[in-house]
């Protein structure tokens, strides 16, 4: 298992930060899993031997918490709220959209690997539903007619210079005249 | 005809949010007064600052209305061990969203409330477990410390003083037992977040690494430092007794302008907030039922009457549209406000769909550590997913009454009741529904929900 030095350097500033070294496990498993998509055996291995736990203490996290992954998602991933308040929305018919458009069911990986869409339990931005996330920014309002015409973008990657399906997150940026550099990379 | 007065928001919490020039930069938050109240608790006891809240009578806003002083009161202060304060970010409950807002906008007024509180308490160290979800929220959290460490607000020495208070974000991993406290702490421990029994793992006794630990709710730590600046007795002018100051309601699901309001507590009706504040129902709908308080209360149906007596002895008789929005209020109709999310569901909702979908959620989250919740939440979404998939039996809705019956009140924690309650009620007020499913099979409703 290789890491680069930037996910190695986070490791070693944030595990300090905890009075005790297996609090900081699941932050551990967080970065490991944004560089490396997914938590195998070998990495379970060396968070544990990193924190001082036994590789169980890892493993029953990653079978435990629903974001945790033993195999990776797609390059996009794009998760969508099926939670009453947004399925009120319509978000039933939004995930169907997307799956036929990207060509790929819920809950599997498109075969080139290119495209994953996950149903997700309440996202909290229910006034907005639907809701769908595409890697880590939240869109809104993707219901009916908007969800081909969002799919679409998506596939030509054009999404995030559309001025029609402007993130929540960078909704809060233009709203606010600071420039945006919380981004991390 | 004289027009009715749309009730006005009063925004304590949300004040700056939303304003367009307003960012969650530090030196935004300096030119609006920020951290003038930390100087302020500063100059005071820790002991004195509690005192404040108490008589703020300011209740949890997380979901469970637990008075904030009160819990603070339990703190275990003669055990020696080092004390800690947990923000609970985890904001996970189905139809709440404004523990979002806060973080994203408005960061600073989280990270000054909490290091109040964390003085208040003496605290050794503070965290903020927020949902991993939230991806920039925690950026932006990470941020905001990171600035507010810098000028001493939080961190080494907190204003050239010699009290210390480390904030860490922690993110979680997409679990809603999470938002469970004791849960909460077990995760923060580095384990599977199975909630621990009460008594004896009272977090403010046994918390974290089995150290007296406060868990307060985004809403709540925020209050903190407007109860320092009004001070609690003014604090607790505002709303109703035992019900006091604002909530950030939110309103989701069928109705023109969903979204988040903040109004005094009981400053407005359920009626008044649906109709004029989020300007009424979806074009040709009527009306059907409402969910008060996030998808694990109680749902109210729109022709109901509910009738009884208040705490001060005053009888009521309520339509649905007449229960005031307060803590008390749907809790004196039988369901609860809860965190505060409110789910409206008009006539093209079948009833049948959207408790499957309830349930598909609750069998989603249970963490399996009692047998009766594990199984039974699953049952129970087993068994209304197979009446929407046109399998529906005579016997469903006593069956479906049963398991959840034999959920509330045998579980650990109260993700058993919070399980339960929606299934109880649906089958108490829609009854008709889920016995038609059995009757004339499946009639595709308009509006998929599972």
């Amino acid at each position: 298992m290789e890491l680069s030095e930037e996910t190695l350097s986070r490791i070693e500033d944030l595990i300090p930060k905890y009075p005790e070294k297996r609090s900081a496990a699941l932050m551990v498993i967080h970065l490991v899993q944004d560089e490396l998509g997914a938590i195998s055996d070998d990495a379970c291995s060396w968070i544990a031997e990193k924190l001082e736990i036994e590789p169980i203490n890892i493993k029953e996290l990653i079978t435990f918490y629903p974001m945790l992954r033993e195999t990776p998602w797609g390059k996009k991933h794009v998760r969508v709220c099926r939670t009453l308040p947004c399925a009120l929305r319509g978000s039933y018919g939004t995930c169907k959209v997307l799956e036929e458009k990207l060509g790929v069911k819920e809950g599997h990986v498109r075969e080139d690997g290119e495209f994953s869409i996950e149903f997700m339990e309440c996202l909290a931005d229910c006034g907005e539903g639907p809701v769908v996330m595409v890697g880590e920014e939240t869109f809104e309002n993707i219901e009916g007619k908007n969800a081909e015409k969002f799919a679409d973008l998506l596939i030509q990657e054009k999404l995030n210079t559309s001025k029609d399906f402007v993130s929540y997150e960078n909704s809060l940026v233009t709203q606010s005249p600071v420039s945006k550099t919380t981004k991390k990379k | 005809m004289i027009k009715k007065k749309t009730p006005q928001e009063r925004r304590i919490i949300l004040k700056n949010a939303d304003k367009p020039a307003y960012s969650n930069k530090l030196a935004c938050y300096l030119k609006n007064d920020g951290y003038s109240m930390l100087k302020k608790a500063f100059k005071m006891k820790p002991e004195e600052i509690g005192e404040e809240v108490l008589k703020s009578g300011v209740r949890g806003r997380g979901g469970a209305g637990f008075p904030a002083g009160m819990k603070w009161k339990f703190l275990d202060r003669k055990s020696g061990k080092p004390i800690y304060l947990i923000c609970n970010a985890d904001e996970s409950e189905p139809g709440t969203f404004k523990d979002r807002q806060i973080m994203h906008k408005d960061p600073h007024q989280l990270i000054e409330g909490m290091m109040i509180a964390a003085y208040a308490i003496q605290a050794k160290q503070a965290f903020i477990y927020i949902r991993a979800e939230f991806f920039e929220g925690a950026r932006i959290l990470e941020e905001a410390i990171a600035e507010a460490k810098s000028k001493k607000f939080c961190g080494d020495k907190i204003l050239g003083s010699s009290y210390s208070c480390d904030l860490v974000v922690h993110r979680g991993a997409g679990a809603y037992i999470c938002g469970e406290e004791t849960g909460l702490i077990e995760s923060l421990e580095g384990k599977r977040p199975n909630p621990r029994i009460k008594p004896p793992y009272f977090p403010a006794v046994l918390g974290l690494y089995q150290c007296p630990t406060i868990v307060n709710n985004v809403e709540t730590l925020c209050n903190v430092k407007h109860i320092l600046e009004m001070g609690g007795e003014e604090f607790s002018k505002i709303g109703k007794p035992n019900n006091t100051g604002t909530r950030i309601w939110c309103v989701s699901g069928q109705v023109q302008k969903p979204g988040y309001y903040e109004f005094e507590c009981g400053a407005l009706t359920m009626g008044e907030m649906i109709y004029d504040v989020c300007g009424g129902l979806l074009p040709g709908r009527t009306l059907k039922a409402i969910i008060p308080g996030g998808s694990s209360s109680k749902i109210l149906r729109a022709d109901e009457r509910f009738t009884g007596k208040l705490k001060d002895g005053t009888e009521f008789d309520w339509g649905i549209d007449d229960i005031p929005l307060d803590f008390d209020g749907p809790a004196s109709v039988g369901s609860m406000s809860g965190s505060g999310g409110i789910i409206v569901m008009d006539d093209t909702v079948d009833m049948v769909e959207a408790m499957a979908n309830i349930n598909a959620f609750y069998a989603h989250e249970s963490c399996g550590q009692c047998t009766p919740c594990r199984e039974g939440s699953l049952w129970m979404k087993k068994i209304t997913t197979r009446m929407c998939d046109g399998e529906a039996r005579k016997e469903d809705a006593d069956l479906l009454l049963s398991v959840a019956n034999q959920i509330e009140g045998r579980t650990i924690c109260a993700f058993g009741e919070a399980a339960s309650w929606p299934t109880q009620s649906f089958i108490a007020k829609f009854r008709d529904e889920f016995e038609e499913k059995a009757l004339n099979g499946n009639t595709k409703p308009p509006l998929q929900l599972i």
